[in-house]
């Protein structure tokens, strides 16, 4: 288990807020069979961020149930309040006031506020005027968003700390539908680019990574994988491969062939 | 009998509670909780000193899993 946390070069470390991080996948904790599975897959990942959503207690439920933060610690991961769920600004603002004092004052959070229950596309107005308002307040704003390249740019300006395009639909496991936006997006921006959404298998994860995103957040793909603790491996992998490939810099598309044996000496 | 909201439902008022008499007759003592009255965060170390009146609506969140 301590493996994930091996030092990575401190050049190559992900820095958000101001905290590094070795790995570049964060994970979500919904979706899964169990406590159990949430753990062995959460573990497998290596992932050090991941997500959680705030809801109400369910008065009269056994008070002695495991509780997601037993098998996923504070003390071990930065845990990232979402306000998943929310439509307006002020439904996710309120999420997030109770979730930092749930979290002893933790301010690092993830904002997504929804236009509608089918598409979970985010409704930006409203996603502009909660970041502006949580930035105000203090919090480390991680924002998914539309992969607009100037909605990113204003939720940026606003004083978000990361912004987060969706690569397809939450849950969609559509993979990255417009890999263009997405490269304007890490080109322009001056905060770390993680794509959010729509992940659904390795290579999506190797080719946002690929497109020089500083990470990646998914939850379905693994959870909903057949073997979703083999998936957190998958995907671990996948994304130090994406990075490793955007750190060497590929070679050059051509519309030609070139071989790869010399030519001189054939018998 | 006097009523609060709690989480959304009808929650019978008890006599002069404050909030950690509250947390605790639900048997929710010690565990990861925020408590918000009337939409606003009520921090833990002023649980006791924050006392319910009628109508008052009151929400008690925990952390659950999600992406």
């Amino acid at each position: 288990m301590n493996d994930m946390h091996e030092d990575r070069p401190r050049a190559d470390r992900l820095i958000i807020a101001g905290k590094q991080y070795n790995s570049r996948l964060l994970v979500g904790s919904g979706k899964y069979r169990d406590l159990d599975q949430t753990r062995e897959a959460t573990d497998a990942s290596g992932a050090e961020i991941i997500t959680v959503a705030i809801r109400r207690v369910n008065i009269g439920q056994d008070p002695h149930a495991p509780n997601l933060l037993d098998v996923v610690p504070p003390s071990t991961y930065t845990i990232l309040p979402n306000t998943a769920g929310c439509y307006t600004a002020q439904d996710a603002v309120y999420t997030l006031q109770l979730a930092r004092e749930l979290l002893n004052g933790h301010k690092l959070v993830k904002l997504e506020v929804l236009g509608d229950e089918k598409t979970l596309f985010p409704n930006m107005p409203e996603t502009l005027r909660a970041a502006e308002t949580l930035v105000r307040d203090g919090f480390d704003v991680m924002v998914y968003c539309s992969d607009d390249p100037i909605q990113a740019k204003m939720l940026e300006d606003i004083g978000c700390v990361a912004v987060m395009p969706l690569a397809s639909l939450i849950g969609s496991g559509m993979g990255i539908l417009n890999p263009w936006n997405l490269s304007l997006i890490i080109e322009q921006a001056k905060v770390p680019v993680l794509v959010d959404a729509g992940v659904g298998t390795a290579s999506d994860a190797a080719l946002a990574m690929e497109l020089g995103c500083d990470g990646v957040l998914m939850n379905s793909a693994i959870a909903l994988a057949r073997d979703p603790v083999r998936m957190a491996r998958a995907m671990r992998l996948a994304v130090e491969a994406g990075r490793e490939a955007y750190l060497a810099g590929r070679m050059a598309r051509r519309f030609a062939a070139s071989p790869s044996s010399p030519m001189a000496g054939r018998v | 009998m006097p009523q609060i909201e709690l989480n959304g439902a009808p929650h019978a008022l008890p006599d002069g509670a404050n909030l950690r008499e509250l947390v605790a007759a639900l048997g929710l003592d010690g565990q990861a909780l925020a408590l918000a009255v009337n939409r606003s965060v009520v921090p833990r170390e002023r649980w006791a000193a924050t006392f319910l009146s009628p109508h008052d609506k009151v929400d008690v969140v925990r952390a659950i899993g999600g992406g």
